[in-house]
């Protein structure tokens, strides 16, 4: 199955991008494959607000179920997010789980003005009420796969399907 | 081979009792976890929901000021109900059993025991009762364990000096009577500290303590020197029980923590304490105060160190 190109579809997401940001613009990514996109863009963008970056793993709501097993990395939020118009960014959405997790743990920093989602991939099978805004390709999966988002040793970046992990 | 008590079939941990035994990646995933703890602790709501709707107990069998808050504040911030329970002042004196306290407190729906005992092993002994999806964590049991504490000294150590492997650590005091330096000592070595000394009088050190990998010194001059670290112990005057010192002014020579004896240390070396400090008796207060001490990080550490716990075994 042919996977669209992670750096061209990146490219057109900045093109969309540039339109829409204005002064209270901020981006945030979530970890890992989210903080990569996220880092492209915000250096591409130029953007003058510091770059955030999210770990949600405090905020899934399954924890009760799995526990925190992960590599812990810290949020770090570097601006006041309170009227900000924020630019949430990850690499591939699905069940819109980690977007609700994402949103919650931002409120908890303050009330931003607005919150758009930026992705580079939608597979689909949403189980919550969220859609990306800037949507970069969609993407058939077939079952029990998953697409993540690769970056190799030079920085670029490349969707690749795997076997999904057993729950 | 019998499995380590602390850890759940997988080998994820299920019970905090223990700095001793447990492997190398476990203490690091609390550290790392911690680590995001501290950015949590940082921001304008200081609070996650990963405990929402669990209940945490605080059984203090022993008093306890310090600990038992900062497990409190740390359960709080993970959005736990936190119930503070004095056992000392009731069901023991009537003289139920500490299992059948246990028991009882269990029926109340619990989810996670933190128990400080005067007894070493009532951890142990209560987490071998505990229901499945009931989680035991040691606040400090006799002169045994206090893995919490451990735990935070690992964590301000890795904060001030980022990497183990080349660090000399000192600690210096009662260690005879000290559970902070047993769990202290087993997470040093196991992540890799390549010289733990212990500088103490012989009156107090425990009988084979080499045999925890550390180094003795008697003479508090010999040892601080190019230590990176200095942590000082309290002098446990409520334990001390017969002759073992001459007097605290006759300790405070010896091995009390001066400005010139830390002058021996590294230029940079840190001075940790996990209080109650005796000022005047192990530490000075200008040593206390001064440019080397992390003491007061230390209970800010032991906050996000505590949450991590709570969080890592409430999820196994």
């Amino acid at each position: 199955m042919k996977l669209p190109d992670a750096e061209r579809v990146c490219d057109e997401l900045l093109k969309e991008l540039k339109a829409v940001l204005g002064p209270k613009s901020a981006m945030i990514g979530i970890y890992t494959g989210g903080a990569w996109l996220a880092e492209r863009l915000h250096a591409r963008l130029g953007m003058a607000t510091p770059l955030g970056l999210m770990d949600i793993a405090f905020y899934r709501d399954d924890y009760h179920a799995r526990g925190l097993h992960h590599d812990p990395k810290r949020t770090k939020i570097p601006f006041d997010i309170n009227g900000r118009e924020i630019l949430l960014v990850d690499d591939v959405l699905y069940t819109g789980r980690t977007v609700r997790a994402a949103m919650n743990e931002l409120f908890d920093y303050g009330r931003p003005a607005s919150i758009t989602l930026v992705v580079l991939a939608d597979r689909g099978g949403r189980q919550l009420p969220i859609c990306a805004q800037h949507c970069g390709a969609r993407v058939e999966v077939p079952e029990g796969m998953r697409l993540r988002l690769k970056r190799d040793d030079a920085g670029r970046l490349a969707l690749v399907l795997e076997a999904e992990r057993a729950a | 081979m019998q499995r380590n008590p602390q850890l759940n079939a997988n080998g994820e941990l299920q019970h905090l009792l223990s700095t001793e035994g447990l492997p190398r990646e476990i203490l690091t995933q609390i550290l790392d976890t911690a680590e995001s703890f501290v950015g949590v602790t940082e921001r304008e709501v200081r609070k996650v929901p990963l405990l929402r709707g669990k209940s945490v107990f605080n059984l203090f069998f022993e008093s306890s000021t310090r600990t038992r808050t900062t497990f409190e504040i740390a359960a709080k911030r993970l959005s736990a109900d936190v119930i503070n329970l004095n056992i000392a002042l009731s069901s023991q004196s009537k003289g139920e059993s500490l299992l059948d306290t246990v028991a009882n407190l269990s029926a109340m729906q619990a989810d996670i025991f933190v128990v400080r005992h005067n007894s070493a092993g009532a951890p142990f002994l209560i987490a071998r009762h505990v229901k499945p999806h009931e989680h035991v964590v040691n606040a400090g049991d006799g002169r045994h364990a206090h893995p919490t504490q451990g735990l935070l000294d690992l964590f301000t150590i890795r904060h001030y000096k980022k990497d183990f492997g080349k660090l000399t650590v000192a600690i210096v005091g009662d260690i005879l009577h000290s559970r902070v330096a047993r769990s202290l000592i087993h997470g040093l070595t196991t992540l890799g500290a390549p010289e733990v000394r212990v500088i103490a009088p012989q009156t107090l050190l425990p009988a084979g303590v080499e045999a925890l990998g550390v180094r003795v010194f008697h003479d508090m001059r010999a040892g601080l020197k190019d230590c990176d670290v200095v942590v000082m112990l309290r002098l446990q005057n409520e334990r001390m029980r017969g002759a073992l010192l001459p007097s605290a002014q006759e300790f405070n020579k010896h091995y009390g923590l001066t400005g010139d004896k830390l002058d021996l240390a590294r230029s940079d070396a840190i001075v940790m304490h996990p209080g109650p400090m005796n000022r005047g008796v192990e530490i000075d207060s200008t040593v206390a105060d001064g440019p080397h001490s992390v003491i007061l990080p230390q209970v800010t550490f032991g906050i996000a160190v505590r949450m991590a716990v709570m969080s890592i075994v409430a999820g196994n």
